[in-house]
């Protein structure tokens, strides 16, 4: 990604009373970037977006659009359109009145709109649909004429708040892939809100992932997943074990009594950490050979591979491989040194994300 | 127990059980309205009937048009017009006040049963009678407003017994019913939707003609038929602050019954007054239909 | 902030509007003096006085009794219909829906007079009973267009759900359709209610000459002046509904914090 930066959001917070939804933020959006804010409800994802699309003023802070501050500009001013939630369309207006709308407040001529309804529905895989009523249309296909309504004004960013959320799985599958369709068709720049973390690796460039207001990690999806940050991020992206740990010195991590060699270096010496390790990452092996050994308790096939849980050294380490180890089997632990990924422990109360507690 | 155990149908039984009993439940479901049907047919449509066949026929029984005949005479339509013009009045300075009111409270975000909107809505809970009386007191020769003038030193007004005293006796009785419809359907708008008109380029003023005023109109319709109906059939109000000079054509009918006892003139009658009921219906909902597939703009 | 002042500006115009007259009636009710134009003193007279007015006390017992029997009789059919005609196939329940709008678009006047005529052709004696069933004919609607909603809302799979566990369809209404629409029923009563209590016109044409309700017992004497004790009713009735209504609001505030 090497575009210009197009939107740059400077020191932006937003309070409803005393709830701080949004606390200091810096973000800046390239040209031609595929970003998705993602978090779990309430993180602050959405509340981000409005501010971005002018239906929300920070408390404190800049929006800076193409070098141009529009903190204040009300959305009907802004060179961008939203594709919303629950679609928003008009209701009392046909589809093709709805693709229109936005066309005819800004005086285009009646051949320009004409052509331009023609090609978003093509372009979203509506052909024909222009007499109909939005009421007639399924979930998806509403989806895809709020998404029409919105390109063809044109926008240089569209916004999407988790256009597919009502949409069910197959749906939403077709429609990720329609989604990097158009955008690479366009070529502008989307954000895309969601707390669908597989959504968010399929689409984004890169991934900003919030959590209670603050910004926990902004990456690419590969760095996101294989290099979370902290817990949080970890736990958010894909299932893993998040393991309290103390890194003894650099390349060589504590992990529940036991010395592991790692990759990691700079942590300081004897000092608490959270290691990573993704389920996939680690290696069953004899017992004799592993680093740590432990009983497996639970055998679930998932399909592709099989889930295991694995009691060792009082923790129970989730385990998933294409090889069988049955229930009650003895096993020894082996990860390589490279896929333990190490994290500081949260600063503040406040940063620290709903570690979750079922491991 | 062993009763119950009796009863349990076999397996391959189940299935067709299943099905019957639905049948059977929904046609006596539907029966639980017989007491309903018999009563509004009793009380609703032998009484239409009645006023019908009142309507058209003479004093002998013989079929007759005089009686809606009447209509032409210069006393019932300079009565009918005024009815009219009337509750045409009242009907568009109640929309004019209830529209922005109940935009204001829906821009407030007010949960529906908030303290402001039972205030809006507290005073149709009053005697409609009472509340009529409340005007007479205030609009009266010796009444609130003229006695505060005199204090001032200003000139008597005379609104009692004019028109203008029925239209705000009008406007008063039934202002709430355009406030409460109009109300709730602005409240129903989903505010994505009008946040999807200004991200669109539409301004506050272009959003509220395209998109919120067009989504609004079935709770428009509602109210303007709950104004402009009792409006254009009331004598009570134009009784009290109309003065017995004014009449409308309830007054008119009203008399017909009570103080000519001719049924059949006041029947007749009737059925013009319900007639332009009909009419204005249909205009009003044919409007609503033009409104919704609006192509020019 | 201008425009927010503006608003609050515009809200309490209209609410002067509205409350104006009540205000007017309660001031008058603590006025001494007869006449509606001069403060006399304050005075609690007209409401010792109200107590004592035999006439005002039985049209107020006639207009409260009416307004239960009417409301719960027509909560009881209208209830009832209401499930009949959710469970009827599509052209006869939009008769039935059409049948129900009639009283209610209709003008008062032709329904009261038709009711007369009704009742007149039939030999009953215009009184108590009449208007008991004219008031019944009225409300029974409003029960319908506030129970028939919540029909609709409530999920059939609950009440297939009870009868597929074993309840009689009997106890399965009772057990697992009523609660469901038991808000819509209590509303629709006291919509029932509020509507007999406001009626003039219908009673008016159904009530002969016996029976008063205070609506027409106050119509009576608008030619006369209308004594003060009628203000005095005026301030009680009001204030009856404001703290009726508040308790149903707080009411249904607490109903949906505990929900939320």
């Amino acid at each position: 990604m090497n575009g210009n930066k197009l939107i740059d959001l400077i020191n932006i917070t937003k309070k409803y009373g005393n709830n701080t939804i949004i606390d200091d933020l810096n973000l800046y959006i390239r040209e031609n970037e595929f970003l998705t804010l993602l978090g779990p409800s309430g993180c602050g994802k959405t509340t981000t977006l409005r501010i971005i699309g002018g239906f929300e003023k920070p408390d404190v802070g800049k929006v800076i659009f193409d070098g141009k501050d529009i903190t204040n500009l009300p959305p009907y001013e802004r060179q961008l359109n939203t594709v919303f939630q629950k679609y928003a369309l008009f209701t009392h207006m046909t589809i093709a009145e709805n693709i229109a709308f936005g066309l005819k407040i800004k005086k285009k001529s009646n051949q320009y709109i004409k052509d331009k309804i023609d090609y978003a529905l093509k372009l979203v895989n509506l052909d024909g649909y222009g007499k109909r009523m939005p009421d007639s249309l399924s979930g998806g296909q509403q989806q895809r004429i709020a998404i029409a309504r919105a390109i063809v004004n044109e926008p240089k960013v569209l916004l999407l708040d988790e256009p597919l959320g009502a949409l069910d799985l197959k749906m939403r599958q077709d429609m990720q892939y329609e989604l990097i369709r158009l955008k690479n068709e366009l070529g502008i720049t989307f954000v895309y809100v969601t707390h669908d973390q597989e959504e968010a690796l399929t689409m984004s460039d890169t991934i900003m992932v919030m959590n209670q207001g603050y910004i926990q990690q902004i990456g690419s999806p590969e760095d996101i997943y294989n290099e979370p940050k902290n817990a949080f991020v970890a736990d958010f992206i894909g299932e893993s074990n998040i393991i309290p740990a103390t890194m003894v010195q650099d390349r060589i991590v504590n992990i529940l009594g036991v010395n592991f060699p790692c990759v990691d270096e700079g942590f300081g010496n004897n000092k608490p950490v959270d290691v990573v390790i993704r389920p996939e990452d680690i290696d069953l092996v004899a017992p004799e050979d592993g680093i740590i050994k432990g009983r497996v308790t639970s055998l679930i096939f998932k399909g592709v591979h099989y889930e295991m849980e694995v009691m060792a050294n009082g923790y129970e380490w989730l385990v998933h491989s294409t090889d069988l180890s049955p229930v009650g089997a003895e096993v020894g632990i082996k990860v390589d040194p490279f896929d333990i990924q190490i994290m500081n422990k949260p600063e503040s109360e406040d940063e620290e994300a709903v570690v979750s507690n079922e491991q | 127990m062993s009763n119950n155990l009796t009863k349990e149908p076999p397996q391959d039984e189940a299935v067709v059980t299943l099905i019957k009993p639905a049948r059977k439940r929904i046609s006596g479901k539907s029966l639980l309205s017989f007491p309903y049907t018999l009563w509004m047919g009793a009380f609703i449509i032998i009484p239409l009937i009645m006023i019908v066949y009142y309507g058209i026929t003479a004093d002998d029984g013989g079929f007759t048009l005089a009686n809606i005949k009447l209509i032409s005479e210069p006393i019932y339509q300079k009565a009918l017009w005024l009815s009219l013009k009337l509750s045409f009045i009242s009907t568009i300075i109640c929309l004019l006040i209830a529209y922005p009111l109940a935009l204001i409270l829906k821009g407030m975000k007010l949960k529906s049963n908030s303290f402001i909107v039972l205030i809006m809505i507290l005073p149709m809970w009053m005697n409609f009678m009472l509340r009529t009386i409340a005007w007479l007191n205030i609009l009266e020769r010796n009444g609130i407003i003229n006695t505060v003038l005199k204090a001032l030193n200003l000139p008597r007004i005379n609104v009692i017994n004019t028109p203008t005293a029925i239209v705000i006796g009008m406007v008063y009785n039934f202002l709430p019913f355009m406030i409460l419809p109009i109300y709730n359907s602005l409240a129903k708008i989903d505010d994505d939707v009008i946040n999807a008109a200004r991200d669109l380029g539409a301004n506050n003023l272009t959003t509220l003609r395209k998109i919120i005023f067009p989504l609004s109109l079935p709770g428009v319709i509602s109210g303007i038929t709950m104004v402009f109906v009792p409006s254009l059939t009331t004598f009570v109000i134009s009784n009290v602050l109309g003065g017995s000079k004014i009449n409308l054509i309830g007054n008119l009918i009203e008399q017909k019954f009570q103080q000519e006892n001719n049924w059949n003139a006041g029947s007749g009658l009737s059925l013009v007054l319900m007639i332009f009921i009909l009419i204005s219906m249909t205009v009003i909902a044919k409007y609503d239909k033009e409104g919704d597939s609006t192509n020019v703009w | 902030m201008v425009k927010k002042i503006g608003k609050y500006f515009y809200i309490g115009l209209v609410a002067l509007f509205l409350y104006a007259p009540i205000l007017v009636l309660i001031v008058l009710s603590f006025n001494s003096s007869r006449s509606r134009s001069k403060w006399g003193g304050f005075t609690l007279d007209w409401y010792k006085k109200l107590f004592q007015n035999q006439e005002i006390m039985q049209a107020l017992y006639t207009t409260l009794i009416i307004a239960f029997l009417s409301a719960l009789i027509a909560t009881i059919i209208g209830t009832l219909a209401s499930i009949g005609i959710n469970n009827m196939k599509k052209v006869p329940r939009t008769i039935m829906i059409g049948i129900t709008n009639i009283p209610m678009l209709n003008a008062d006047i032709v329904t009261g007079l038709s009711l007369m005529i009704l009742f007149v052709a039939l030999k009953m004696n215009l009184g108590f009973q009449t208007v008991l069933i004219s008031h019944i004919t009225f409300n029974i609607p409003y029960v319908i267009l506030s129970v028939m909603p919540r029909l609709r809302q409530t999920n059939r799979n609950t009440y297939e759900a009870a009868l597929d566990l074993g309840a009689s369809p009997i106890r399965a209404f009772f057990k697992v359709v009523m609660p469901d629409i038991r808000p819509g029923i209590l509303s629709g009563f006291l919509l029932a209610f509020t509507m007999s209590l406001d009626d003039f016109i219908i009673t008016h044409f159904t009530r002969g000459t016996v029976v008063n309700t205070l609506s027409t017992k106050i119509y009576g004497q608008i030619r006369k002046s209308i004594s003060p004790e009628w203000y005095a009713l005026s301030t009680l009735l009001f204030l009856s509904v404001l703290i009726l209504l508040i308790i149903i609001n707080r009411r249904n505030d607490k109903i949906q914090k505990e929900r939320a």
